[in-house]
């Protein structure tokens, strides 16, 4: 199944502070104010989700595929995200079952950085 | 911008209390969160979308050590990037 966009506003709506109209218009102004900032250059940190940033590309030679012509490509930014790491703990909890918190044993998450379990 | 940047923007913005703007940008990330926890994939049109990709598991080095190690199978995270985010931060200089 795939979360949408609509599927959002249902669940804002569903907390039954705002009308529909009102639950659209602020998710949709949510994302246009995380859009805004990053095309700005500036970073967007959510702490317990993740964070988005903008990355400067530099220029570099490729070529065009279908006539193998080489090409100079401009330099562009490009956003990427990083998910936090109890973002990943918890999808990664699905390889064990619901809920578990990561054991050290699988090793995934950076030495000295040890997520305690019950912290989500 | 943090979440509390974030939260206080949204507020402004839309004429809404604070306690309101915190609850429409929790349940925003909470739902993907949910989503993304039950494996399923999530499109937001114009923003980008998020699934887990799956990774195998590998023998690895520790790259100080030289001690070969047992990567386990994970799942991550993974977001791509949407077109019109794509676009608008490749023009704005």
């Amino acid at each position: 199944m795939t979360l949408t966009k609509a599927d959002i506003v249902a669940q804002v709506y569903a907390q039954g502070q705002l009308t529909k109209a009102e639950a659209a218009d602020a998710v949709e102004r949510g994302l246009e104010l995380i859009k805004e900032a990053l095309s700005y250059g500036e970073e967007v940190l959510v702490s317990g989700f993740g964070k988005w940033s903008v990355r400067e590309k530099a220029e570099r030679r490729g070529r065009n595929p279908q006539t193998g012509d080489p090409l100079i490509l401009p330099p562009r930014k490009v956003v990427t995200f990083r998910p936090s790491r109890v973002l990943k703990a918890k999808v990664q909890a699905q390889l064990k079952g619901q809920g578990s918190a990561p054991d050290s044993a699988d090793g995934r998450q950076p030495a000295g950085k040890v997520i305690r379990p019950g912290y989500f | 911008m943090n979440k509390s940047q974030l939260i206080e923007a949204l507020a402004k913005a839309e004429g809404l209390t604070i306690k309101k703007a915190e609850m429409v940008v929790n349940t925003m990330f909470g739902s993907v969160e949910d989503a993304l926890i039950l494996g399923d994939r999530v499109e937001i049109r114009g923003f980008g979308s998020f699934k887990v990709k799956d990774y195998d598991g590998y023998q690895g080095r520790n790259p100080k050590t030289g001690e070969i190690i047992e990567v386990g199978q994970k799942k991550l995270p993974f977001f791509k990037v949407g077109k019109e985010l794509k676009e608008r931060v490749d023009s704005v200089d």
